[in-house]
């Protein structure tokens, strides 16, 4: 494929707001999980929660939207300039030819679940100010973002579970190389809400403490929330060598389990080696890869599988799930802008909470801040349903 | 600009009086008057027991509608990229988790979980077909048809040899459905090839308009088209079923249309 340009991005997590915040955060090794104390949860876990989300307003034009998950989607917009640099987009190539491409597996749900608490007890009718296609829809972000910017061009929610936002990448670079749009807001909002955090705890798959990706003793995830974004647009025939490039994407289907993955990890080996292809790249110019990493027993073996079938066990790797938390449906998008500042600073970040190396796992594992020269990495992506997703950044030169 | 085009070389098709593309053919062309009957949805038999079990309803109708498209070309399913588009999720599995979170226990069952996702019937199919190709899941509200049709067209542009699509959706139980009232289940699935595979079939050329949405001469069908997100593709269909070529002007995004032409 054509490399794409990452003309600027930035993620708010629970690390911080923006980009600075988030590499400082990656370079003091500071992990933004704590336990759960969000709404009215009762579960031993931890969270990584965004802190002020609650206090942010929606324009009044957009009420209708407003919803803890399009607060953050917003709270992340204005990060580092992004909402400027969209419109300044819009400025070059006009309100039709930008698409908006968000991932998210929750979206607004979070209001859905509170009004059911609030059920009128004699019809069982939801709350009269409830409003599905602004708060509870997937739809309602991607819709959000582009009526915020009037935008007219194609805009859509891509929800693989936690897959999504990194196949956001894959799906706006088609219709760019289609010369249907020329650039796009890609990236995921994700927030906390019961369903997830309930829903993993019913699957035994959330730690009782901060997650421990790639440790013998990982014992499940932590959720987080996120939102994350990069504008993509084509590069120009001279592009700045400090330039963030979407080289390759690779996509597959494990065609397993709904909820575990291909234990052989052949179905992540195929989306990595598919974004290598698309990038005409070899395994061996990888200079570093961002798992996904999310510390349940049988993910993080899965993907050790995979990884070292494809790459050996010589390049460097690690998740950065121990300091974000499993963003779900951003997780895909902030590890995007992750890789991206590892290849601005150089920083290959270790994975926090490892203490104890597992034998099984073979690859190898970062867990401490390494630096390099890096050129190229790749961000692995794999959600519920056996959606995965690989994507490959490297610098201009 | 270039336009994105593509063949159509299989149709499935379910809805309230459409229990197939046969017969919706027969409805679509004017052969046998319309007849409004409540959806049924067939048991997806294609899934081993346990996930058949668990398969709900827009489950049932996107498998339904995929493996008539994929039968209708003689293809094998295994071997195509799927994209998977619907306004909602599964309704009834929603209502369910979002009533036990709202009770003191909360305890909600892994299989609702993991149902709950929008990616859920993509996941069965390929569990069904044992198909490793890549798979999207899009969500655009009401738009979400013509999401989907601009997604695998794209596809087919950046070298996809054929693409199926697959669209559904199916109604909320309330009180939910008060306030997204999808009367019934309805499903459509495409399947797309490159443009030159086959002369023969009918073609499609995509582009962004500003034009309003072609409606539907028929009171019911209309009706159908729009408050069912996945049936606003009734327009299209109706030109594929009277072999009739065109620009078919379909709804998508408030801030703009999508323009169809057919060659038939």
């Amino acid at each position: 494929m054509t490399p794409l340009h990452l003309t600027h991005f930035t993620a708010t997590s629970c690390l911080g707001r923006g980009l600075t915040a988030t590499l400082e955060a990656l370079e003091q090794a500071r992990s933004g999980l704590s336990p759960c104390h969000f709404d009215t949860v009762e579960l031993p876990t931890y969270v990584g929660e965004v802190a002020g989300i609650d206090a942010v307003r929606l324009p009044q034009r957009l009420q209708r939207f407003d919803c803890r998950n399009n607060r953050l989607a917003q709270l992340g917009l204005i990060q580092d300039g992004f909402d400027s640099a969209v419109r300044s987009a819009i400025e070059r190539w006009g309100r039709r030819r930008i698409g908006v491409y968000l991932g998210t597996s929750t979206s607004g749900i979070l209001t859905t679940e509170i009004a059911y608490r609030h059920l009128d007890p004699d019809t069982g009718a939801l709350p009269e100010e409830f409003d599905y296609t602004g708060s509870h829809n997937a739809f309602s972000v991607a819709d959000f973002v582009g009526r915020l910017f009037e935008l007219a061009g194609p805009a859509v929610a891509v929800c693989t579970a936690c897959s999504s936002s990194a196949k956001v990448f894959a799906a706006a670079q088609r219709m760019i190389a289609a010369d249907q749009i020329d650039a796009a807001i890609v990236g995921g909002v994700d927030s906390l809400c019961l369903t997830t955090l309930y829903g993993f705890h019913s699957l035994q798959l959330t730690s009782p403490g901060p997650c421990r990706p790639f440790d013998l003793a990982r014992d499940g995830l932590s959720i987080g929330e996120a939102a994350a974004y990069a504008l993509l647009e084509r590069a120009p025939a001279a592009v700045d060598p400090e330039a963030i490039l979407l080289l390759g994407a690779g996509e597959s289907s494990d065609a397993y389990h709904m909820s575990s993955p291909r234990p052989d990890g052949a179905g992540a080996r195929s989306a990595m080696r598919d974004a290598l292809t698309a990038a005409a790249l070899a395994p061996g110019d990888v200079d570093y890869i961002n798992l996904h990493g999310t510390g349940t027993p049988s993910n993080d073996s899965a993907e050790s599988r995979a990884v070292t079938a494809l790459f050996g066990n010589a390049t460097p790797c690690s998740s950065t799930k121990g300091a974000t938390g499993h963003a779900l449906g951003a997780a895909g998008a902030l590890e995007a802008v992750i890789c991206a500042l590892a290849l601005k600073s150089g920083l290959m970040p270790g994975g926090l909470n490892r203490r104890q190396r597992d034998p099984q796992l073979e690859l190898n594992y970062l867990t401490g801040n390494q630096r390099g020269p890096l050129r190229r990495v790749l961000s692995n992506s794999f959600g519920f349903g056996g959606a995965n997703c690989a994507l490959l950044f490297g610098r201009a030169a | 600009m270039s336009t994105l085009t593509g063949c159509i070389q299989g149709v499935g098709m379910l809805g309230p009086g459409l229990a197939d593309w046969s017969s919706a053919r027969a409805v679509l062309n004017g052969e046998t008057p319309y007849v409004a009957v409540r959806t049924v949805l067939p048991l997806p038999g294609v899934l081993p027991p346990a996930e058949r079990r668990r398969a709900g309803r827009v489950i049932k109708i996107a498998l339904a509608v995929g493996a008539e498209a994929v039968a209708q070309a003689a293809a094998d399913a295994r071997t195509l990229p799927t994209v998977f588009t619907s306004s909602g999720g599964d309704g009834d599995n929603c209502h369910e988790i979002c009533l036990t979170l709202a009770t003191r226990d909360r305890l909600i069952s892994p299989t609702r979980f993991h149902n709950s996702v929008h990616n859920a019937a993509s996941g069965y199919w390929s569990i069904a077909h044992g198909c490793t190709q890549a798979s999207t899941s899009l969500c655009a509200g009401d738009a979400s048809f013509a999401a989907g049709l601009l997604e695998a067209l794209a596809q087919l542009a950046c070298g996809a040899r054929a693409v199926l699509l697959l669209a559904y959706d199916a109604d909320y139980p309330q009180p939910l459905r008060a306030k997204r009232p999808i009367p019934d289940a309805f499903g459509t699935a495409l399947l797309l090839t490159e443009p030159d595979s086959a002369a023969a079939l009918p073609r499609l050329q995509l582009s962004l308009s500003d034009a309003p949405a072609a409606t539907m001469a028929n009171a019911e069908l209309e009706s159908l088209r729009r408050s069912i997100p996945a049936a606003r593709s009734l327009p299209l269909l109706e030109r594929l079923a009277q072999r009739r070529g065109g620009t078919v002007v379909l709804d998508y995004l408030d801030s703009a249309r999508l323009a169809v032409e057919v060659l038939a």
